[in-house]
């Protein structure tokens, strides 16, 4: 599963890649403001996204702007640079948690489906309303959403962030945690599962 | 297969990870047993859900611009950094 909202539309203020980073490479300064201008929302709304602090979330995008600009001369700009920046602001990003990441987790246990002798579910499954997803046009259901994510065990909340809203491959996510594939695979699966416990209240049928 | 095998393996089920005789296993229990039917949905549907939450919408607005006080922070950060 390889969706993804990364960030690849370009602002319209940098039609043309090659340039700016030419320029940059250059050491010209007006292109790096251009760069931080075009670039510095949607960085910021990664950051937000893996950090719960804004003043965390800022000095992740501060750090990853001097990190990249740091190493301009060495991109080759085969890739865009709002894929090349959004790399580098995830790497900024999860080192701003792991230096924050000091409390102790609850488990997760709870929120994953529990099964009978008979290995059935003890609370079995019930469907989901057809419209479930249509309803995240409302801007109050996907603050509800978004609420739910925040509240899974940081763990399985950043993995599930990286996979499968920032659209990171299980490869980039385990290379990036340092941990290996099968631990991001089983993570991902745990947290939808938690995260499904979570929303089913919300959706299930016959609920309001 | 029973149902907490369905469950411990689906996101493999669901991503077209296994082989032809393990998936006709999954397909035989899902036509057998309704709660995981409603499970994987529901399963499926969290994923939408979760994105849907994030992505932008076609005909939304451009992102919102950072604060100026971040641009401004960065660009003085730059200038002491070369």
């Amino acid at each position: 599963m390889e969706d993804t909202v990364r960030g690849t539309r370009a602002p319209a203020a940098v039609a043309d890649d090659a340039t700016l980073l030419a320029r940059m490479q250059a050491g010209d300064d007006d292109a790096f403001e251009a760069c931080v201008r075009a670039y510095s929302g949607q960085l910021l709304a990664v950051a937000r996204r893996i950090l719960s602090h804004e003043e965390d979330a800022r000095d992740a995008v501060q750090d990853a702007f001097l990190s990249a600009f740091k190493g301009i001369g060495r991109f080759d700009g085969l890739s865009r640079i709002s894929t090349w920046l959004h790399r580098i602001v995830v790497n900024a990003a999860l080192s701003r948690l792991r230096t924050r990441r000091r409390r102790p987790e609850t488990s997760i246990e709870d929120l994953l489906p529990h099964f009978a002798e008979g290995e059935h579910q003890i609370d079995p499954p019930a469907p989901w309303k057809a419209t479930s997803v249509a309803i995240l046009q409302e801007q109050e259901a996907r603050d509800m959403v978004r609420g739910c994510i925040n509240r899974l065990p940081e763990t399985y909340r950043i993995v599930l962030v990286l996979r499968d809203i920032e659209g990171l491959s299980t490869e980039e996510t385990a290379q990036l945690l340092d941990t290996t594939l099968g631990v991001v695979k089983t993570r991902l699966h745990r947290a939808r599962q938690a995260l499904r416990s979570f929303l089913d209240p919300y959706f299930r049928e016959g609920e309001a | 297969m029973n149902c907490r095998e369905f469950t411990e393996f689906l996101h493999e089920y669901l991503f077209g990870n296994l082989p032809a005789a393990e998936r006709a296993e999954f397909d035989k229990h899902l036509a057998e047993c309704p709660w995981c039917v409603a499970y994987l949905d529901s399963y499926r549907k969290t994923i939408q859900l979760e994105q849907a939450a994030f992505a932008t919408a076609e005909d939304a607005p451009p992102p919102v611009d950072a604060p100026e006080e971040l641009i401004q922070a960065i660009l003085q950060a730059r200038a002491r950094s070369s």
